[in-house]
């Protein structure tokens, strides 16, 4: 609230309102830049995570043509990643998506020897994934890439203050509301001597890498909320992944049939997805809803697509009957407790009414 | 979009995976469940399975996406054997499961 007073100027400018803003600007992208372990001067505010992704990946197309027009990423990556690829492809690139193994973590051996093939311009690996919460293999991601001479990509949105973020990335994005900021803030850091060109036309902010009038009041608000997260990551962090490991335990002990998705031990600390059998998605989460429970769900009949979500495809895991949970900050063991106590019945109750005994 | 690559398999658990052009053998049961949406040709299978002898196979007709996905990874968790998933001409696929117990 205080940063919306002093910080509503634009800081492009050379009144003292505007210098004001300024200052607040370069003070939020310098604590930013050294939580995330970054250069403040390698670090660019967006107007959201996505953006952040779409700039990086497409910039450093942009920057390796002359390299080539080739593209690896993981299969299990954010959307936002697959649609600038989709980009890249339909401007006539390449792309190949490397699989991943049952708990979807990506094989370094086949994002090396993906990554070596010549012509290949740009890799990209999530730090976790977004679905399932598995953690990927990004400090030997970073050799290959580093051995093949190729610029790597990294997606921190799911990680970024919950767990230090893995050196050896080139290009790195993440987002101020996972973290507990406001919507409207993305985070875009590109390695000194990393080539990259912006993909959209250039004004002078951010370094001439995100065009548009920064918003500095939700930027100071998300570094204000990234310094927050990370005080208390060392604790709550923990809390929370014995409060998963609890519900990983006991969900397949209460319900008959459940299948727990992604790996058990490197994992994020506040999210578990698992799929019962014989159970549609969409009436599981309506159900949970009634009762007081917000999750989401990669299954079909629960995306606007129809098509089950291309994470738990990739992993060959049940795509029906998915429940996924994020914790929230602060959640309490007696919601965790509530939680398991009302889902084997509504389980019970959902495969009842398809005839399922 | 490109093509998806799935999980890392096993050769047999690949080869079975990957969807088959060429026509299908015929099977001791076919269930169809063309038009049904996912959990509903599970269901179906996990119902009828019993119904062909040890060893024998049976054949999913389905062409809601999740299907392709899905009956492989019930087989799985089932322990029954995914045998392979053929593209039909008219869309969907038929998928054939092995009856192991």
């Amino acid at each position: 609230m205080a940063a919306l007073d002093v910080g509503w100027a634009d800081p492009a400018r050379l009144y003292g309102s505007a210098r004001r803003a300024r200052l607040l600007l370069d003070q939020a992208r310098a604590e930013v830049a050294e939580i995330l372990g970054a250069r403040p001067d390698e670090l660019s505010f967006t107007p959201s995570g996505t953006q952040a992704v779409h700039l990086g990946v497409l910039g450093a197309l942009a920057g390796r043509k002359r390299a080539g027009r080739h593209l690896v990423a993981s299969a299990v990556e954010h959307s936002s990643v697959l649609h600038a690829a989709g980009v890249h492809e339909r401007d006539g690139g390449t792309v190949e998506t490397v699989g991943v193994e049952r708990t979807g973590r990506v094989s370094p051996a086949d994002f090396a020897a993906a990554v070596a093939q010549p012509g290949t311009a740009v890799a990209c690996l999530q730090t976790a994934n977004h679905e399932v919460g598995t953690l990927q293999p990004i400090a030997e991601a970073a050799e290959a890439c580093r051995a093949a001479g190729v610029p790597l990509f990294v997606d921190a949105a799911q990680s970024a203050g919950r767990l230090p973020i893995p050196p050896g990335w080139s290009i790195l994005a993440a987002s101020a509301h996972k973290w507990g900021g406001p919507a409207g803030v993305g985070v875009l850091a590109i390695r000194k001597g990393v080539r990259w060109r912006s993909p959209y036309p250039e004004d002078e902010r951010e370094s001439r890498r995100v065009p548009g009038f920064e918003n500095v009041p939700a930027v100071v608000a998300a570094a204000a909320a990234l310094r927050a997260r990370v005080a208390e990551a060392a604790t709550e962090s923990a809390r929370l992944s014995a409060l998963i490991e609890r519900i990983r335990h006991e969900v397949p002990r209460l319900v008959p049939d459940v299948e727990v998705i992604g790996d058990p031990v490197e994992r994020l600390p506040h999210l578990v997805t698992f799929s019962c059998l014989y159970v549609e998605g969409e009436a599981l989460l309506t159900e949970l809803d009634k009762a007081g429970f917000a999750v989401s769900s990669g299954s079909s009949c629960t995306a606007s697509t129809l098509r089950p979500s291309h994470v738990l495809e990739a992993m060959g895991v049940l795509t029906h009957g998915n429940v996924r949970v994020s914790l929230p900050r602060g959640v309490s063991a007696e919601d965790v407790d509530r939680f398991l106590t009302v889902l084997p019945d509504i389980v019970r109750r959902i495969r009842q009414s398809l005839g399922v005994h | 979009m490109w093509r998806r690559k799935p999980a890392r398999e096993t050769p047999q658990e690949a080869a079975a995976t990957a969807a088959r052009p060429a026509a299908p053998p015929a099977t001791a049961l076919t269930i169809d469940a063309m038009g049904r949406k996912c959990p509903i040709p599970i269901i179906m299978l996990a119902d009828q399975i019993n119904a062909v002898g040890l060893g024998a196979v049976v054949a999913v007709l389905a062409d809601d996406p999740a299907a392709f996905t899905d009956i492989p990874a019930w087989c799985r968790l089932k322990s029954h054997e995914h045998v392979a998933s053929y593209e039909l001409p008219q869309g969907g696929w038929s998928i054939h499961v092995r009856r192991n117990y």
